[in-house]
């Protein structure tokens, strides 16, 4: 497996280079520019991309690799630079991590980026999803806890489906209102406050301190996966 | 919930916004056919009732009637204590408007709205000190009987033959929030007066036999209840029209006011019906050539009846033009009014028939405008032709006058051989026409009669007498009546428009100089200048312009323009109450007029940026055109000071970007510069102590590491917060947001450092979207969950609970931990602030940076300690109104 990272910090590489170390082969690059091309040349299967990049913005760089490859795109990024944040996962970035990470977190995202990349490459896409506890029958369009079947409205469930769909990913607040309201309710934040509170009553049991869906303050939501 | 008709809900939701208002006092009106019907005592016994209720109640003012059940309903109601004024050797006492303010009750009452002030008080009339509670946002309940309203004025006289004194405007009647009709059947109000409840005694019959006959008090009993229907109808179409689509236009008045007595009344009636349609009304005067010779006295007469209009709540305007007929329907074009009213004073027919009549020619005129006539008696709609007092002059033009006439005849005299008399007339005719020329009409006329009689007398046949043989010499003396008249009375109406264009002139010159001087003066001072010095050469007065500071509002004379009389402390004061009200005040107005000067607001985009005080002399002051021209200065200077000071605003806007936009870049390489080598010390310990190589006595090491790594990367964080939010520039992201969603984040943030603390959450059911910046609230909440951690020992409950008010929401933070060191409750949120107990573990900065982010959303947060250990609470605004979410 081969892992691109994009850094302009030696530290943040070293430590890169020593949490990932074990059967991976890291390419890096310093700079945007050298880093599109560095993604060109070795087709990595995973892209770590630091926002503040010396020559240009991260967001471009983002939007760059993706005019040609669907490579997953993790960007690094500091807490505060949520506007950031959203913009490089509109341009296509696939997840975001916020400096300071631990490894088992980076270890994490990646396996789960990873797995988006394979399913999407494959041919049919799983119908069913399984998380501790959480079951949802995609196929048949039943959702159950601890094997109780919970009944959702249909806006609920396109809402759930659509988080199945990029389970363990964040999903924007723009990504979520335009898959699921359609594209005239893009910036409608309050939508998604109401049913996703409908959603939560339904199927956390404790609504407050969610197991399921977690809420990513000022950029959207994700269906925890494990 | 996308059609559009109004639901009760809306309506509710629309009253409480209108309740709501912040600002303005709510208005109620206790409204009686007449005196004794118990206006005092119901709203005496509302007041007990609210005081119950725990409301803060006080009297303002108590008309004291002597009335014992009155008396005792007041009895433990406060009272502000009236001023008492000496007037003409009387103890007058009067509402204490000063300390009423000072005061400041829930609610105010005052009765008799439509009292009039003694001379010396702030205002001339009650209803204005009631105006100036209203708006300082004092709740006021009042009373009034209906005859005192302005609109009823002259339904009133005719009903009753008294032409009452006292009104109050009817814009302010309008507007009251409530009107609280005060009903009593007038066999039982006569029986009262009888048992001597409502006068003493010996007034007792005077009264039965004048004003409260049962006739009149039933006309004004029905008066009042239409009036009060009338309220509550444009209440619910006020609803109506709140909750569906707004009107698309409204209709307009326009009332023609002319320098007769009739005037008033026709302004009356036009507001009557402007009232009763919902139209705007639009009052205006036209000076013509026609009313050139009207006089002082017809001027007054209009120029009341403008005041009347505007105290009716109409807009005044005041046209000049030859033609008044043109000028109306002109004027109703140009805003689209489809109603013009006017007076016709009854006058003899062959005045009509040699003169024309306004009225008539209006109407032939008006084509798709309708119009009203209001007539009225002979004798009170005479256009007031009196002769203006003589000039100085007048002996000297009188004298030319029979020189010329004397010129005349020694011609005349002199070519009698040789030529016709009749022919001979045509001298005299000339001598006419040149005396009209050259003087005036009277002195035309004067000519003419003398022509014709000495013309008679000298040269006629039978010479010498008055006497005329023959009958075409008496068609010649009427011929040449009518024609010096004709002639004079051209010659006169040609000198007038002359003068009247000469004046329009001369405003439209002093007005361009005045902009042009504007447009090329910077800086506020000298601007206050060239007004000032336009304003002493054009008015020949003292003159003097007071600015508002820009931080501190304080006014300011501006330093060339001192003349004196604004340094007089009462002079300040009035130029104060001004500049707050945004309302022409002092001599010769109805507010303040104790004052040296006039003072005129100068208000640009509903800013009060200053005052303009002119110590005008009474002509000026009784002259409308001057008093429109002072206006139109001072919304010229206001204009450009307005002008002036977002100049200099925008130059320090300027400057605060620039600096803001320099802190924010160092900032921000300041925080990546500390960060980034922290998230790599962090993340390397953390990859030590999960690598299989590392012993026990290692991995303490990395997790040292670690953890102060962790610590003072939130002290990095929790100063960029800090600084950040200290610039006073923090650029809230504001948007719907979930408590529940935040608090949710928050925990899982905090859930390594709170460790084995059992947290509750109970948010209560329904908790409504909050509008806040999202990251900033959860970066608080996170800090008071780190707090927790830090202060209280393992193992102890921290309660999250929310609850939502009517305009705000509550979020509550406790634990049950150690408190708070008395008189530690507001210390906590100070910077750097360290408990003595702390050792080394806090920095004293999370809890000032949860004290900025909700002051930045325009919160509070309060720390205090309960029975059941410590507690923060949040209060923060709630939006007006919830977004709305289409159903499924």
């Amino acid at each position: 497996m081969t892992i691109a990272i994009i850094d302009d910090e030696l530290p943040m590489r070293r430590l890169l280079r020593a949490g990932l170390a074990d059967g991976v082969r890291l390419v890096e690059a310093e700079t945007g520019e050298a880093g599109i091309g560095l993604v060109a040349q070795e087709n990595p299967d995973v892209v770590l991309l630091d926002l503040g990049l010396p020559d240009i913005d991260g967001i471009e760089v983002a939007k760059r690799i993706r005019e040609w490859t669907d490579v997953p795109i993790i960007v690094l990024s500091a807490r505060g630079q949520e506007r950031d944040k959203i913009a490089a996962l509109d341009a296509g970035a696939d997840d975001y991590l916020t400096k300071p990470f631990g490894i088992g977190e980076l270890q994490a995202r990646i396996r789960v980026t990873l797995r988006h990349a394979e399913r999407a490459k494959g041919p049919n896409p799983e119908a069913l999803f399984e998380s501790e506890g959480l079951r949802i029958d995609l196929s048949a369009r039943q959702v159950f806890v601890e094997d109780s079947e919970i009944h959702l409205t249909p806006i609920e469930y396109k809402l759930l489906s659509t988080l199945v769909r990029h389970a363990g990913l964040v999903v924007t607040h723009k990504q979520l209102l335009t898959e699921v309201w359609g594209p005239a309710y893009a910036y409608e934040v309050h939508y998604l406050r109401v049913y996703m509170a409908q959603l939560r009553h339904k199927i956390e049991s404790n609504p407050a301190q969610p197991r399921y869906l977690t809420t990513e303050t000022g950029i959207g939501y994700r269906l925890r996966f494990t | 919930m996308t059609d559009r008709r109004p639901d009760p809900d809306a309506l509710i939701v629309e009253l409480r916004t209108k309740e709501a208002t912040p600002g303005h006092g709510r208005l109620k009106v206790y409204l009686g056919m007449a005196a004794g019907v118990g206006k005092t005592y119901g709203m005496l016994a509302d007041a007990q009732e609210a005081r119950r209720r725990g409301l803060d109640v006080a009297i303002g003012y108590l008309e004291p009637h002597g009335r014992q059940a009155t008396e005792a309903l007041a009895a433990g109601l406060e009272r502000i204590l009236p001023v008492e004024v000496e007037h003409r050797g009387l103890m007058l006492k009067e509402l204490d408007l000063d300390a009423a303010l000072k005061r400041r009750p829930e609610l105010m009452l005052v009765d008799e709205l439509a009292h009039t002030n003694a001379p010396g008080m702030r205002h001339k009339r009650r209803w204005q000190d009631v105006e100036e509670l209203l708006r300082s946002g004092i709740d006021v309940a009042t009373t009034v009987n209906i005859q005192h309203l302005e609109s009823l004025r002259d339904v009133v006289a005719q009903i009753t033959g008294i032409f009452v004194q006292e009104t109050v405007p009817d814009s302010l009647i309008n507007s009251a929030d409530q009107i609280e009709l005060v009903d009593l059947p007038p066999e039982d109000l006569i029986r009262r007066i009888e048992e001597g409840k409502v006068y003493v005694p010996e007034k007792v019959q005077i009264a039965l036999e004048g004003f409260f006959r049962a006739g009149n008090l039933s006309a004004l009993r029905e008066l009042a209840l239409r009036r009060t229907a009338e309220h509550v109808d444009e209440q619910m179409r006020g609803f109506r029209q709140a909750a569906t689509e707004p009107w698309h236009t409204t209709e307009r008045i326009i009332v023609s006011v002319a320098p007769n007595r009739l005037a008033a009344r026709v302004v009356r009636a036009a507001a009557r019906m402007a009232n009763s349609i919902h139209a705007d009304l639009i009052a205006v005067f036209v000076e013509s050539h026609r009313q050139a010779t009207v006089t002082t006295r017809g001027r007054d007469l209009a120029a009341d009846a403008l005041r009347l209009a505007e105290s009716l709540g109409a807009e005044t305007v005041i046209l000049s033009g030859e033609d008044i007929v043109q000028e109306l329907i002109r004027l109703a074009r140009k805003r689209n009014a489809p109603t013009i009213v006017v007076g016709k004073p009854i006058r003899p027919r062959w005045r009509e028939i040699i003169f024309g009549s306004v009225v008539d020619e209006l109407i032939r005129e008006s084509g798709d405008i309708n119009v009203f006539v209001i007539t009225g008696a002979a004798e009170t709609g005479t256009i007031l032709r009196v002769a203006p007092p003589p000039k100085p002059g007048d002996i000297k033009t009188f004298g030319a006058t029979i020189g010329i006439v004397g010129f005349c005849t020694i011609l005349v005299a002199m070519l009698y051989p040789y030529f016709a008399p009749a022919n001979l007339s045509m001298i005299y005719l000339l001598g006419v026409t040149m005396t009209a020329a050259r003087y005036g009409q009277r002195e035309a006329v004067l000519a003419s009669l003398l022509s014709v009689f000495a013309f008679d007398v000298l040269f006629v046949p039978p010479r010498w007498t008055l006497a005329v043989t023959d009958v075409q010499y008496v068609m010649l003396f009427v011929v040449m009546l009518i024609v010096s008249l004709l002639i004079s009375t051209l010659t006169a109406r040609l000198r007038m428009q002359s003068q009247a264009a000469s004046e329009r002139e001369r405003r439209t010159a002093a007005l361009y100089d005045l902009s042009r001087r504007l447009a090329a003066t910077r800086g506020r001072k000298d601007l206050g200048q060239a007004t000032v010095e336009k304003v002493r050469e054009l008015f020949d007065c003292d003159a003097c312009v007071l600015l508002s500071d820009l931080e501190s509002h304080e006014l300011q004379p501006m330093p060339g323009s001192l003349t004196g009389f604004e340094q007089l402390a009462n002079e300040t004061l009035v130029a104060r109450w001004v500049a707050d009200h945004m309302t022409r005040a002092g001599h010769g107005t109805d507010t303040l007029a104790g004052a040296a000067a006039t003072y005129f607001p100068l208000v640009a985009d509903e800013n009060s940026v200053g005052v303009l005080a002119v110590a005008l002399n009474e002509a000026l002051l009784q002259d409308q055109a001057s008093i429109h021209l002072l206006e139109t200065f001072a919304s010229q200077l206001a204009t450009a000071i307005h002008r002036a000071n977002l100049a200099k605003h925008s130059h320090v806007a300027a400057l605060q970007a620039e600096t803001e936009r320099l802190r924010s870049s160092l900032l921000s390489s300041v925080s990546h510069d500390l960060r980034t080598p922290l998230a790599v010390i962090e993340g390397s310990a953390e990859s030590l102590m999960s690598s299989e190589n590392t012993d026990d006595k290692q991995r303490g090491l990395a997790a040292a590491i670690r953890d102060e790594a962790r610590r003072l990367g939130r002290l990095v964080r929790n100063l960029l917060d800090m600084t950040r939010m200290d610039s006073g520039a923090v650029e809230l992201n504001r948007d719907w947001q979930s408590l529940e969603e935040l608090v949710g984040a928050a925990l899982s943030r905090t859930e390594p450092v709170l460790g084995d603390r059992n947290v509750i959450v109970h948010l209560a059911e329904e908790l409504p979207l909050v509008y806040v910046d999202g990251v900033l609230l959860e970066q608080l909440l996170v800090n008071l969950l780190e707090n927790a951690s830090r202060y209280t020992p393992p193992g102890t409950r921290i309660t999250i609970s929310a609850e939502s008010h009517e305009s705000t929401i509550r979020v509550t933070v406790a634990n049950n931990g150690p408190p708070l060191a008395s008189g530690e409750e507001d210390a906590i949120f100070q910077r750097f602030h360290r408990k003595a107990t702390d050792g080394d573990r806090g920095f004293g900065l999370g809890l000032a940076i949860c004290r900025a982010i909700a002051e930045a959303h325009g919160g509070t947060i309060i720390g205090r300690n309960v029975e059941t250990g410590v507690e923060f609470v949040i209060t923060l605004p709630l939006p007006k109104a919830q977004p709305e979410v289409r159903d499924e």
